[in-house]
């Protein structure tokens, strides 16, 4: 994010404008002017197509009520209101804020404590660290066949045969509304902390040391020095995480689609699953882009928000 | 001895205080490792049985070794998906590596009106995924004739902004020197982008190569809304296909699921280098 205010101030290249001279010809000056946009063409033309474009007709869509084959039909803001009246979408708003929530906070909190446990220069943490990431590099698809397997909500389940010798559970884990979207929460903790623990750890390193002599010569214990100095120390980049993590955490789908499809009950419903379904289900396209219009803008306003709030906060 | 956050140092003398707070790290690091080593592995030990689990049970010890599962997938399309995710993630990477390093080109060694502005907007497409455009995106691919094809699962993966980000970054850095030498013997522009950029910033487009073969053999609900005959499955489509049908056992599934698994694993332990770079030059995830 940091390119947004370096971007402002581009590198100079002086050698370059001081041959630009007189004695270049008008055409060369033209060419010489086009070039970046030469090289940018291609990006500008894959952007606009499949990103801006889309963007833009979403919003268009979200006016009508639309009917591949037979024509558009005008509904103003019907789609809107219609949003504002729809239970179904509310549960899966309400889904989706506190997934998101949770799962970034929960990340958060392992991928701290692992960055706390595993940080360190030394070789069998090294190894440790780099198993410890695999979760994070692979696909969530089979992330979450995986877990499908081991969460099986009979007593033969993986898990449930694990609690079953401490004297606990079987769990019904995904099957049931009231355990459904916890459970998926916590697949998406063990998927996400890895990822927070290796920009935990780059934080940690880049504390100084003396801080650390500094309290053990002031007699500080182990939880002062971590509550004193290396929270603080790890504000910027926490704040970075978490906001970067609810703004991912809105766009929620694959887990969601292939751990529970969004059952039992419309339990783990989300607004990307719940899109999904009006589109492919309902075959109600219009609705369909009238909630990812609001989700696009919704995601719009929480990054801006945060743009303007750390530019506010360098500047203070 | 480095000083770390919780102060964990190795002693100079060994105590029984010591040895006491080692066997707990020891159990500490065994317990993450068990959370979060051990249900991979019990996945490819699954695979790799020749016995079928019931529902929800793994295997930490293979029960026979076996490829009998994976055969078993493999028939059930597994090879096409393979197939077909190899050729969108070779030649979607391609390009998309390509086109983000002519666009870093312009943004990082040329002044020019609108530059700040270009860059802008195409980070601000980190705020359009797929998942938020997935309904537009999709009529657009149909009115292209571009559904169930394989330009339809690859075009629209070639525009990201990750790379863009991380390749202006780097050649911003690159000295101008070398540059004006350059130009001095007559080089022209795309002369110098091939023979002197390019080269200079491998590092940074091995980071691009990692983060966008990840980012690509990831997707799913592009494949899901794009595809509509099994042959143009790819492999994550396969994967909760077979879990869908419900007709083959835990094992299959695993085991498409483990060689859904593999190619990441090894291109993140190959590059990894080039990956943690990545990874904190702009703590940003896609």
């Amino acid at each position: 994010m940091s390119a947004l205010r370096t971007s402002a101030a581009p590198v100079a290249l002086p050698a370059q404008r001081d041959r630009s001279g007189s004695r270049r010809t008008v055409p060369q000056r033209l060419g010489r002017s086009l070039t970046p946009w030469l090289f940018l063409a291609p990006a500008l033309i894959f952007f606009g197509v499949f990103k801006f474009w889309p963007s833009i007709w979403g919003v268009y869509l979200s006016l009508f009520h639309v009917q591949p084959y037979l024509g558009d039909q005008w509904l103003g803001a019907a789609n809107f209101t219609r949003t504002l009246d729809d239970p179904d979408l509310q549960a899966a708003v309400w889904h989706t804020v506190l997934d998101a929530f949770v799962q970034v906070a929960g990340s958060m909190l392992v991928g701290f404590v692992l960055a706390l446990l595993l940080e360190g220069p030394a070789r069998h943490l090294r190894i440790l660290r780099t198993a410890v990431f695999l979760p994070a590099v692979i696909a969530m698809v089979a992330v979450a066949e995986l877990w499908h397997a081991l969460l099986f909500p009979g007593r033969y389940g993986a898990v449930n045969s694990l609690l079953g010798d401490v004297g606990l559970g079987p769990l019904p884990f995904l099957a049931s509304p009231n355990s459904s979207l916890w459970t998926i929460m916590l697949v998406q903790i063990w998927k996400h902390a890895p990822y927070d623990m290796v920009i935990f750890i780059a934080g940690l390193v880049g504390i100084d040391r003396e801080l650390y002599e500094q309290c053990s010569i002031d007699g500080a214990n182990a939880w002062q020095r971590l509550w004193n100095v290396t929270l603080p120390a790890l504000r910027p980049i926490t704040t970075i995480v978490l906001i970067l993590g609810l703004i991912r955490g809105l766009r929620v789908f694959t887990e969601i689609y292939v751990l529970t499809g969004g059952g039992p009950g419309g339990s783990t419903e989300s607004i990307v699953t719940y899109v999904y379904r009006n589109v492919v289900v309902n075959n109600d396209i219009g609705y369909a882009a009238a909630i990812s219009a609001l989700l696009l803008a919704a995601t719009i306003l929480l990054t801006a928000v945060t743009l303007w709030w750390r530019r506010h906060r360098e500047n203070a | 001895m480095t000083t770390t956050a919780l102060g964990l140092r190795l002693p100079r003398r060994w105590t029984a205080r010591h040895g006491g707070r080692l066997v707990v790290r020891l159990a500490l690091y065994a317990i993450v490792a068990a959370i979060f080593l051990v249900p991979l592995w019990s996945m490819v030990a699954t695979a790799f049985s020749a016995a079928d689990p019931k529902n929800g049970e793994v295997f930490l010890v293979p029960h026979g070794l076996s490829l009998g599962h994976l055969t078993t997938a493999w028939q059930l399309g597994m090879g096409r998906g393979l197939l077909n995710s190899l050729i969108v993630v070779t030649v979607g990477l391609t390009l998309q590596v390509t086109v983000s390093a002519f666009a870093a080109y312009a943004l990082a060694r040329k002044r020019f009106r609108g530059a700040s502005l270009v860059l802008l907007a195409l980070l601000a497409t980190m705020m359009m995924p797929e998942e938020v455009i997935s309904i537009p995106l999709y009529l657009l691919i149909g009115r292209m004739q571009l559904l169930n094809t394989y330009p339809g699962l690859i075009l629209p993966i070639v525009g990201w902004a990750l790379p863009i980000y991380v390749l202006t970054g780097f050649m911003r850095q690159i000295p101008l020197e070398l540059e004006e030498a350059a130009r001095v013997d007559g080089a022209g522009d795309l002369r110098i982008f091939f023979r002197l950029i390019l080269p200079l910033s491998l590092p940074a487009l091995g980071t691009c190569a990692v983060f966008g073969f990840l980012m690509i053999w990831d997707q799913y609900l592009l494949p899901l809304l794009v595809v509509q005959t099994p042959g143009m499955n790819t492999l994550t489509l396969v994967v909760t296909g077979l879990a869908a049908s419900q007709e083959q056992g835990e094992g299959v599934r695993l085991a498409a699921a483990v060689v859904l698994m593999v190619p990441s694993i090894l291109i993140y332990l190959g590059l990894q280098r080039l990956f943690e770079r990545g990874l904190l030059s702009g703590s940003l995830k896609g």
